[in-house]
């Protein structure tokens, strides 16, 4: 009922809406500005690491394979300088070079063979069947022997099997003849292919017209045009050297990173190529556990921002409820107190006139004694009426009496006072108009009550107003008043309860303003709830009323033990 | 011989007026004053009185100064006070400035017969002690 409340008023609607926004706002800003920034730093840093891991990798592959190659190369320089070419020539010999070389470095080296300027092999030592085959119009005999030492592209050549070779060029008497060695591409092939990174990193080997010189894995779609810019690049900035990094999307959507490599003096191009998502894959999971964090903290934010807001406008608005209540109570004491102000003034200058009009009906009554009126028709009427005159007068007496003590002129000094010992005392002075009234007063009191600091005066006026009310509520024989104490709390709880008529519903709410009253005219000045209530108020207290038509009223006084303390 | 000599004060003229006329037909001796000052001059005059029936306010001098003067030059005189409203604090006041009692108006005159009479009889007891001590001592010099 509370919430539902401050949630209809449009007032608190909007404060908790503001409130709600702003704690998201301020605590949403500054975890979205740091994790973006925290990702963003982690992800150049991790970039910047792995082109250099990646950089280092080639270039290691890079080196061992122009080592391979360099080696290779220098032990057939090193065959075809120191032996000549009658040793070389003489098959025998050639197959035991060859035998050593396989010894050394297994299957690397098929075979051995010599070959004349003419392009005719002269001695072949080997597997196969290739004497006297003629390489005058090979594509690798024209380059070899223009050149000192060459090494081939891949290709097939007359064995129908991919393979290069590494070639040497000597004179001998002033003829050229070339010592080739063939080098097995499954050997060369097994030192690109190991380069494998994750599932989709590998590298490979291209010549300048972008001819693969290693074997792709299955299922691999090459990027040629990609492969060829690399080439073209490096050609435009006349450079061989130093390491290419790109990253790029290929024709199937993929982002792929790729890093090249020039190797053989700018022949051969090392592709290292691996999608982009498994190199990352560590700054991804990073990036997604930070956006799940972000998330569900977000998502924790905006629940309590919803609650705590909630609650915190709930309140805000029972504060201001009681404050409402407190101002109302502000308004209602001010009342009493300005009605006890005039109360004063008019009981001060009341009594006066009031006294002259007795003392003059008083000397009227004294005049009527002499002989002469006693003879008067009249005498009787005379009488009623003076005495009429001085009862109206003790009237105007008791209501100004009434008003002071509303005003709270009584004795308001205050003295430990036992409440029970004022109750048994009150219900012994009230028990002969008790009786009168058809009314038995029952006590039903807490002993050991401890005493509070009250004015004594004060108390048993409230006590009177109750009882005497009570009283005159009791409309019936077996009238019962039953008046009771209880400890509770720190607070004396006092009841007052009867049997009597009760409290019309419409008159419960205005029974402790100052002049309501529904007795005859003439019995009650509406004044005695009123000083009931202003007392107790005082005391720092309460006093309440239920009250069931034709069943009774009960009226509920708690005063706190230590209030004046 | 009449029932007591009484002074009546109170600025309220028709007031003081009747309550003479209403105490003077029940055999009291009332002489009467409309304000402290007035009062002050008629004890002056009247060295008889015995009893003094003080209105608590009145305008320039009121009760409680007036008690205060009467019972500095007139400690003997018993004062009873008659207020418009009868607060225990102007009744303990003035108690302590040596009043009789208090009585608040309107008030039965029967009742205030009764307290003057009182008041009358405690005076006359005490001016009979007085005199007898005097006596003892004029008793003992001519002894």
């Amino acid at each position: 009922m509370k919430n539902s409340r401050h949630t209809k008023n449009p007032y608190y609607r909007s404060l908790t809406r503001k409130m709600i926004s702003i704690i998201i706002i301020v605590s949403f800003t500054p975890l979205v500005l740091i994790g973006s920034i925290i990702l963003s730093q982690f992800d150049k840093s991790y970039h910047v690491k792995t082109y250099a891991h990646l950089e280092a990798l080639v270039q290691q592959h890079k080196q061992n394979i122009d080592t391979f190659l360099n080696e290779k190369l220098s032990d057939i320089k090193f065959f075809a300088t120191n032996f000549g070419f009658e040793k070389l020539s003489d098959k025998f010999f050639l197959q035991q070079l060859l035998f050593r070389l396989q010894q050394e470095y297994g299957s690397v080296f098929v075979d051995l063979g010599l070959v004349n300027e003419d392009g005719l092999l002269i001695t072949y030592a080997g597997p196969f069947k290739l004497e006297e085959a003629k390489y005058s119009e090979a594509e690798w005999f024209k380059k070899a022997i223009k050149k000192h030492y060459f090494i081939s592209d891949v290709f097939l050549g007359l064995r129908g099997l991919p393979h290069f070779i590494i070639t040497v060029k000597q004179y001998y008497e002033k003829k050229q003849y070339i010592l080739r060695a063939t080098i097995d591409f499954v050997a060369f092939n097994n030192l690109v292919e190991n380069v494998r990174i994750g599932e989709t990193g590998f590298a490979f080997i291209l010549n300048r017209k972008g001819e693969f010189q290693t074997n792709l894995p299955l299922n691999i779609i090459p990027d040629k045009g990609l492969y060829m810019a690399f080439i073209k690049k490096a050609e435009q900035e006349r450079t061989r050297k130093g390491v290419q990094i790109v990253e790029n999307h290929n024709g199937f959507g993929k982002k792929r990173i790729y890093v090249a490599d020039f190797l053989k003096n700018g022949e051969w191009l090392l592709v290292f190529q691996q999608d982009t998502a498994e190199v990352f894959a560590e700054l991804h999971r990073a990036v997604y556990i930070a956006v799940f964090i972000i998330l569900i903290g977000g998502l924790g934010i905006i629940i309590m921002a919803f609650f705590q807001s909630r609650r915190m406008v709930g309140r805000i608005a029972e504060a201001d409820k009681e404050k409402e209540m407190m101002n109302q109570q502000v308004i209602e004491t001010g009342k009493l107190a300005s009605i006890g102000e005039l109360a004063s003034g008019i009981a001060h200058e009341i009594n006066n006139p009031v006294a002259i009009m007795v003392e003059e009906a008083g000397w009227i009554q004294d005049l009527l004694e002499e002989e002469e009126f006693q003879k008067s028709d009249n005498l009787n009427e005379f009488e009623m009426a003076t005495k009429q005159i001085q009862a109206q007068g003790q009237r105007c007496k008791e209501i100004t009496h009434k008003l002071l003590s509303f005003a709270r002129k009584t004795d308001a000094r205050v003295s430990d006072v036992q409440i029970n010992d004022m109750v048994n005392e009150l219900v012994e002075l009230s028990s002969q108009r008790a009786k009168y009234g058809n009314a038995t007063i029952k006590t039903n009191l807490q002993k050991d009550l401890p005493l509070i600091k009250i004015s004594e005066s004060e108390m048993q006026q409230v006590f009177f107003n109750l009882i005497n009310n009570a009283i005159d509520a009791i409309n019936r024989k077996d009238g019962i008043i039953d008046i009771s104490t209880q400890l509770q709390d720190n607070n004396i709880i006092i009841t007052v309860a009867d049997n009597g008529s009760g409290i019309p519903r419409d008159n419960l709410a205005r029974i402790f303003d100052p002049f309501f009253t529904t007795k005859p005219v003439g019995k009650g000045t509406g004044l005695g709830l009123s000083i009931c209530y202003g007392i107790i108020k005082k005391l720092g207290g309460e006093i309440d009323v239920k009250s069931v038509l034709d069943m009774g009223t009960v009226f509920t006084i708690r005063i706190p033990v230590f209030a004046n303390k | 011989m009449a029932l007591a000599n009484l002074l009546l004060v109170d600025d309220e003229v028709p007031f003081v007026e009747t309550m003479i006329k209403r105490l003077t037909k029940r055999d009291l001796n009332v002489v009467a004053a409309f304000s402290g000052h007035e009062a002050l001059e008629q004890l002056e005059k009247h060295r008889n009185i015995e009893v003094v029936i003080l209105d608590v306010k009145m305008p320039v001098m009121d009760g409680i100064e007036t008690l205060y003067e009467i019972k500095k030059k007139h400690p003997l005189t018993e004062v009873i006070m008659l207020t418009g409203h009868a607060t225990i604090e102007t009744g303990i006041e003035g108690m302590k400035l040596g009043a009789f009692d208090y009585l608040m108006k309107p008030c039965d005159i029967e009742v205030l017969i009764s307290k003057v009479e009182e008041a009358a009889a405690k005076k006359r007891k005490h001016d009979e002690k007085i005199i007898e001590a005097r006596m003892k001592e004029i008793i003992s010099r001519r002894v």
